[in-house]
């Protein structure tokens, strides 16, 4: 497969304006420290003859390769390479980002809508760099059996992968979508850069879920955007329970059309040496438009930021708001931030936080029923981490929780 | 046999049992009586090893063996349950993964969910322990988790209390089963240790032996029903002012 750079058209003026602006949050990251080129790797037509390494990698993060019968699609970037890409149902693509800018004109519209080119250096970045990244669309009224999964793999060492990825809904579709992110297991550096744009149309469903798994060298900065029209469901799962060395990522979802649902679940676990600052945010623009950002985090040594704000704007919103955070051992920090802003009479917005520790007095419970006190402690840590997925389908709730419990050892 | 021979204990320094003993045959059941905050459940959080409270003096023996110093796990694992009067709320632990752990993969999925049956608890197998619970729920599924954990001695802190009236027979009945009430009294193992403010379980469960405890010391000892009839008549002042008689004529 050949290389296809975009054409889609780049704010580029706005993007060079902002080359140097400094993100709102997290720790600055001198992006020309990082290698930018790299060589193209070839087209595999069977992802199964990816290394061993690579594929033992990428299985961490939920992505099948060895057989992938239970996928609508699959496609892997590694570096600035797709590598494969492949939709295996009707009605849903599944190819490059830079490809699909050359096959549809229309697509360059839907570029920088969700998320703005100048919001800071690392969308500048991207913008003015882009490395590819994927483009997934399920055409109207066509439903995913399967999900479609996408990986995003960094092998080269001390690499910036600058990744531009698109998701289309169109009106009355659904989508379910597996992402892993995730690195060759080394101790060198690199810079993960992501812009991930959200279109949902009216009557769409779409489940995004997001695993990631670094090494503790890796800096993290991806930029969403989604938008949710009138009756569009959006729900995204995410997780991270392995080290990294920086990331900070705070995604902004809209619900501008009437009676839109957006719910966040974020698993998030900090080993010593991570720094994590993640939020999610979602505007209610539409009238009873409504949604749930929940986190739980856990610290065993590491930092975590967590953010959540819910913006109402219009009749009957509803949103909900909950942070959760355990600190096992070790120094770690735990920072729950949860905001609120409601500009009109009659919307319903509320939020529960709690950092701490586990209850001994939980523990002893469970103690009294003849569960050592590592047994117990590893249950409750389970149960914390079990947040209930609303409307993801089974196959997908398992290998979230496969991944939540392949990650879990190790905690306790 | 449970036998507590002159047990002394005290939560954050201070002394809340002096010299209790009592002793427990297979298969007996026997009712601890007494007002609030005579340390009833402090003897049964005792017996059973939270290390909130120390043990200042006596020894808890159970089937022959010294367990005064054992840790709660190690306890549970040699026979002893327990159901609170208050259970904690665990988060995103559901029932379903707790009575499994209660059963250590010792009892088929029939006969758990037989049980979960006849607790009446089969709707709430996939809530998260106690979040939510009415009074009569939280008591159903302690006695369930019992009922997992085949406990040699079963330790009750005030099964009936909050529990409706519909609800108190079906509690009465699970207790039943939980201390073998069905074998003769001759083929029973089962022990039970039943701490109850009201006296209503009584109604439902029956029992050998009763004591009275006030201000961290067993008074009487004599038949369940009698003392229930001396309590219901005079109150548990009597009780108190009697004990201190005796006390002051000893």
């Amino acid at each position: 497969m050949r290389e296809v750079k975009p054409t889609g058209q780049i704010p580029e003026d706005k993007a060079r304006a902002a080359a140097s602006r400094l993100a709102s949050f997290g720790e600055d990251i001198d992006i020309e420290r990082y290698a930018h080129s790299t060589e193209e790797l070839p087209y595999q037509n069977d992802p199964s003859r990816l290394s061993y390494e690579a594929r033992q990698q990428m299985l961490q993060a939920g992505v099948v390769l060895d057989n992938s019968s239970q996928r609508s699609g699959t496609i892997i970037q590694m570096d600035h390479s797709i590598v494969h890409s492949l939709s295996q149902q009707e009605g849903i693509e599944v190819m490059g980002t830079n490809l699909a800018l050359e096959k549809y004109d229309w697509l360059s519209d839907y570029l920088w809508k969700a998320v703005a080119v100048d919001a800071d250096k690392y969308t500048a970045h991207v913008g003015l760099n882009q490395s590819n990244g994927y483009f997934i669309r399920a055409l109207p009224g066509s439903k995913t059996v399967y999900p479609v999964q996408a990986c995003l793999y960094l092998e080269k060492s001390n690499l910036a992968q600058n990744v531009h990825n698109i998701i289309i809904a169109e009106e009355g579709s659904e989508l379910h979508i597996i992402t892993g992110c995730t690195t060759a297991p080394r101790e060198e550096a690199g810079l993960h850069l992501g812009v991930s744009e959200f279109y949902i149309k009216r009557g769409a469903r779409v489940s995004f879920t997001m695993i990631h798994s670094w090494t503790p060298e890796i800096a993290v900065r991806p930029r969403t955007g989604i938008i949710v029209e009138e009756d569009g469901v959006y729900l995204s799962n995410y997780v991270i329970m392995k080290p990294v060395h920086s990331i900070q990522t705070n995604p902004i979802a809209r619900c501008v059309g009437d009676n839109a649902v957006v719910r966040f679940n974020s698993i998030l676990v900090a080993s010593p040496g991570s720094s994590m600052d993640l939020g999610s945010r979602v505007i209610l623009d539409g009238k009873g438009s409504r949604t749930e950002v929940i986190s739980r985090a856990i610290t065993t040594g590491g930092d975590i930021l967590a953010r959540g704000y819910i913006e109402g704007n219009a009749p009957d919103v509803k949103g909900h708001l909950e942070c959760r955070g355990l600190i096992l051992k070790g120094e770690g920090m735990i920072h729950a931030i949860p905001e609120l802003k409601g500009t009109l009479a009659g919307i319903d917005l509320s939020h529960e936080a709690a950092v701490g520790k586990i209850a001994e007095e939980e523990v002893e419970y469970l103690m009294m029923r003849g569960l050592t006190r590592d047994e117990a402690t590893a249950t409750i840590v389970r149960g914390f981490l079990n947040v209930d997925i609303e409307g993801l389908p089974p196959e997908l709730n398992l290998e979230m929780h496969r991944a939540i419990e392949t990650s879990e050892k190790g905690i306790v | 046999m449970l036998e507590i021979k002159r047990l002394s204990v005290a939560v954050e320094g201070k002394t809340i049992l002096h010299d209790v003993n009592l002793s427990i045959r297979d298969g007996e059941t026997h009712v601890l009586f007494g007002p609030n905050g005579s340390g009833k459940t402090t003897l049964l959080m005792t017996i059973m090893g939270s290390p909130k409270y120390q043990i200042t003096g006596g020894n808890i023996i159970f089937m022959g063996e010294d367990i005064t110093r054992l840790p709660l796990d190690e306890k549970a694992r040699l026979g002893l349950g327990i159901s609170l009067q208050r259970p904690p709320v665990v988060r995103g632990v559901r029932m379903r993964d707790m009575v499994a752990a209660c059963a250590k993969g010792q009892m088929d999925e029939k006969t758990i969910d037989s049980m979960v049956e006849q607790a009446n608890l089969t709707e709430l197998m996939d809530r998260e322990i106690n979040y939510g619970f009415s009074g009569g729920e939280m008591k159903r599924s302690e006695l369930l988790q019992l009922m997992a954990q085949r406990p040699a001695l079963v330790l009750l802190d005030e099964p009936e209390s909050g529990v409706d009236l519909e609800n108190i027979a079906l509690i009465g009945k699970l207790i039943n089963e939980l201390l073998e009430k069905d074998c003769p009294l001759s083929y029973r193992k089962c022990m039970g240790l039943v701490i109850t403010h009201t006296g209503h379980i009584l109604d439902y469960v029956n029992a050998r032996t009763g004591y009275v405890m006030s201000n961290g010391v067993i008074g009487c000892e004599g038949d369940p029903h009698e003392i229930l009839k001396t309590v219901k008549e005079k109150g548990y002042e009597e009780c108190v002012a009697c004990l201190v008689r005796r006390a002051s004529n000893a």
